[in-house]
């Protein structure tokens, strides 16, 4: 029966937003973390189970285990078939995906809330007693290679994943999809050992949110979830620093462009001023890369910048996606706004970026499972979740003054990039 | 909760699901216009329009319009089909009056030459962005073939070569023509203060002129056909198929949602188990497209090129078993079960009721709840999606298929 640690976040109700301020948490003794946030004013629940199985773990020579192993994984556990699997969850009405990337691969579903515990006792079998049908192997196989194949005519998502390759040292800029000659030999063996080494409950997360009752969810998680043996994870050796640039020729319409540089992560104390100066760059109609880009030169239909985190390490990522003939006029237009913001931002912009925030914090009490997925993903960077209300404060606490300082301290620069296109550009001045 | 409707004078509906509880307010305007009611000539204005119309209007230039938009936090964007364009905003209750304000003045946009020229490159730059995408125009192509000469066979984006010729007086006549307020439907679901949206919507749409906005809904004769398209640089051979289907004011597209959910939903259905689970393909699947006066059964596969004939196939032999064995109780309680859980999860989103009720009022004229909607789906029973089947055979279908390949057979 689980024991340990049982604890309630509460805060003070914040004046006016009056946003959600309760996190349950609850670690067993194989090391399972529980969260849950209530939203009682909804009809539904959403769960995400979150295991540090990702591509990162990958066996240098096979490639692509880890989703190939996610494959397998879904294809029938306990007394369950792979179709008996999909059809009990179907008639329970949960909408539910499985998904890889670099750290995790995660398990989620949505439901009516009635239908919680019973959805988490199909589940947890996945997690202790996959079937792992050596007789689907080859179906299974064919499914990642589709996905593989699929990805060379997909050249935003292949431009995304060689960024990452110039960022991060191998394992952690990896893409999830492996090579073909890997997947072509990945055995059932191989599976399985995947499977006993890194789905274990060390680091592994079950976030709920939506409408359920706290005492039972966590008795009931604890029972379904206590065979799942102790074990510790395997550890994982970085690769020296890559290559800073690629291209890839491609007879395509478009260029797609990629520019990225090196930030703080998610966290570090002062991530939030790093994402309002990314929000000024690319959040919203009115911001600066909407507004130089597209709507006042036409260079292009989408653009914009994100932040991307590792847990030690982050960056910001921007892209463009434009004509052959105006590629180069487009990187330089959105290198010159990634160097702008060292000079700083004003008012009115982080004004209109809190005000858009806010009302999205407000927005995700609205939908269980964003928070599902967003509570498991502050646990893996804070060892602690964020609750609407403090994400409120800390928005609330931004200044043009600290941002600046921030971008004063941390200007731009170090870049990587990643183009893929017709012809390779050219880097502008600066760019090293 | 609490439905609310109104007229204005000059023909301008307002539609309303009310909800006190809600945390913030959705409001869309509905126009009634899209490819459909373009000409050769006109190809992709409907779509080039609803860009234009955030350009801005005589008291607000397009920065101003940008920049009040993200002053309120909204989550605004717009966009066109077939047969509408929608331009929508969801925000915190307090700000319902200035969204509703800014929403109806950009309703009646300035259209300046200058925004047009340097807009038409972006427009260019959206068509240029999908011929890069799977699948590769297929989805457009196998609607022009399908259609032949209906108005729906036309390509909602247009061309680089018809949006290159479209001109800023063309696109004001059709403007005048098609943004009547007899051809606009404003609707509204959340934390909406009724009294309060008819107030503002009366002294911001309350002067717009009326004028005659026909559209010809001629019936189908759906083509049946099968193409092939050579795209040297693409990796994986993407397939669209339609067959005909349920109008979106026939009572049996409830039926027809049904059958698609068992035959080829993402997960759990007829494709997902013969193609998808067993690697045959990367995806495969099929859903419903509802117009007015017809509709479509559209199937979309993707595989490797050297399984796409074996997949044909498979296609054509799990068509013409459902053709004709029917469905079993049990997938039928299963579609029906992930459904309807689909219906009321999704509807805790007030901006997914407010797309739903504007949907519904358009094509029908009708306001459903949450519960009326549900009620459809279960009271759907095994002889209903056999008269579907009956009426509007998957097996007569166009084909077309997109990739590497050249030769493709029409399976038998």
């Amino acid at each position: 029966m689980p024991i340990g640690l049982h604890e309630r976040y509460s805060h003070e109700l914040r004046g006016g937003l009056n946003l959600p301020n309760t996190i349950y948490q609850h670690q067993y003794d194989n090391g399972l973390t529980l969260l849950a946030e209530p939203m009682d004013w909804l009809e539904s629940a959403a769960f995400t189970m979150m295991v540090s199985a990702g591509c990162r773990y990958d066996p240098l020579e096979l490639p692509g285990l880890a989703n190939f192993s996610c494959e397998m994984i879904q294809r029938g556990a306990g007394s369950r078939s792979s179709r008996q699997f999909v059809e009990d969850l179907e008639l329970l009405g949960v909408d539910h995906s499985a998904s890889v990337s670099n750290a995790h691969a995660s398990y989620g579903g949505a439901m009516l809330a009635d239908n919680l515990v019973e959805s988490l006792r199909i589940f947890a079998d996945l997690f202790l007693c996959p079937l792992l049908p050596a007789e689907q192997l080859e179906e299974g196989r064919l499914v990642c290679l589709q996905e593989l194949w699929s990805v060379d005519d997909d050249l935003a998502q292949q431009v995304m994943n060689n960024i990452r390759l110039c960022l991060y040292p191998d394992p952690l800029g990896r893409s999830i999809h492996g090579s073909e000659a890997s997947l072509r030999t990945i055995s059932s063996e191989d599976i399985g050992e995947f499977f006993r080494s890194t789905y274990v409950p060390a680091g592994a997360t079950l976030s709920v949110a939506g409408r359920f009752e706290w005492s039972q969810l966590r008795d009931v998680v604890g029972e379904l979830f206590a065979g799942w043996e102790r074990r510790d994870l395997p550890s994982i050796v970085e690769s020296d620093e890559p290559a800073r640039s690629c291209h890839t020729n491609h007879d395509s319409s478009q260029t797609h462009i990629v520019v990225a540089y090196p930030s703080v992560p998610y966290s570090d104390p002062d991530f939030f001023q790093a994402r309002g100066a990314v929000g000024v760059l690319s959040d919203g109609m009115s911001s600066r890369l909407f507004t130089e880009v597209r709507e006042k030169r036409g260079l292009c239909y989408t653009v914009f910048a994100r932040t991307h985190s590792l847990r030690d390490r982050g960056a910001v990522v921007s892209y463009a996606g434009t004509s052959t003939e105006r590629a180069q006029e487009t990187m330089d237009v959105l290198v010159a706004e990634l160097l702008r913001l060292a000079d700083g931002i004003e008012q009115s912009e982080l004004d209109r970026l809190k005000a858009r925030i806010k009302s999205g914090l407000i927005m995700q009490q609205e939908s269980c499972r964003a928070r599902s997925a967003a509570i498991a993903v502050d646990w893996y960077h804070l060892d602690r979740v964020q609750t609407l209300d403090e994400l409120g404060r800390i928005i609330d606490e931004l200044s043009c003054e600290s941002i600046n300082k921030y971008l004063a301290e941390h200007p731009p620069g170090n870049f990587a990039t990643a183009t893929l296109g017709q012809q390779e550009l050219e880097v502008p001045i600066g760019i090293s | 909760m609490e439905f609310r409707e109104y007229r204005l004078d000059n023909g301008l509906e307002i539609v309303a699901e009310c909800n006190p509880l809600a945390q913030s307010a959705s409001f869309a305007f509905f126009v009634k216009t899209g490819a459909r009611d373009e000409t050769t000539e006109l190809s992709g204005v409907s779509h080039f329009l609803e860009h234009m119309v955030f350009k801005g209007t005589p008291s607000r230039s397009a920065a101003d319009v940008n920049r009040e938009l993200d002053e309120m936090g909204s989550d605004a964007n717009a966009y066109t089909s077939e047969e509408s364009t929608v331009y929508y905003s969801t925000v915190l209750p307090e700000y319902q009056g200035p969204t509703v304000e800014l929403l109806s003045d950009i309703m009646r946009p300035s259209l300046r030459d200058d925004d047009f020229a340097t807009e038409k490159k972006v427009i260019i730059e959206e068509i240029y962005k999908y011929e890069d995408q799977p699948p590769f125009g297929a989805h457009e192509k196998c609607m022009a073939a399908y259609f032949g000469q209906h108005p729906l066979a036309r390509n909602i984006l247009g061309s680089v070569e018809s949006v290159n010729a479209l001109t800023p007086e063309s696109m004001r006549s059709y403007f005048e023509c098609r943004y009547s307020p007899g051809n606009i439907v404003l609707a509204a679901a959340g934390r909406v203060d009724f009294a309060e949206l008819v107030k503002t919507v009366e002294q911001s749409c309350g002067h717009w002129e009326r004028c005659e906005t026909p559209r010809v809904t001629p019936a189908t004769s759906g083509q049946s056909s099968f193409q092939v398209l050579h795209k040297e640089n693409a990796t994986q051979e993407y397939a669209v198929q339609i067959a005909a289907g349920p109008a979106a004011n026939d009572a049996d597209r409830i039926a027809a949602r049904v059958m698609a959910t068992i035959v080829g939903d993402d997960s759990g259905s007829r494709m997902f188990w013969d193609l998808i689970e067993t690697g045959c393909a990367e995806y495969a699947g099929m859903g419903t497209y509802e117009f007015q006066g017809t509709g479509i059964f559209m199937t979309y596969l993707c595989c490797g090129p050297e399984q796409l004939q074996t997949n044909l196939e498979r296609l054509v032999s799990l068509q013409r078993d459902v053709e004709q064995d029917g469905v079993t109780e049990d997938e039928l309680a299963r579609a029906k079960s992930k459904i309807c859980s689909h219906i009321v999860l999704g509807s805790e989103r007030p901006s997914n009721r407010m797309f739903s009720v504007g949907s519904n009022w358009i094509q029908r004229g009708q306001y459903y709840t949450v519960k009326d909607i549900v009620e459809q789906y279960r009271a759907i029973t095994r002889q209903d999606v056999a008269a579907i089947l009956e009426r509007y055979p998957l097996t007569v279908n166009t084909t077309l298929a997109v990739g590497p390949l050249t030769d493709v057979s029409a399976p038998v």
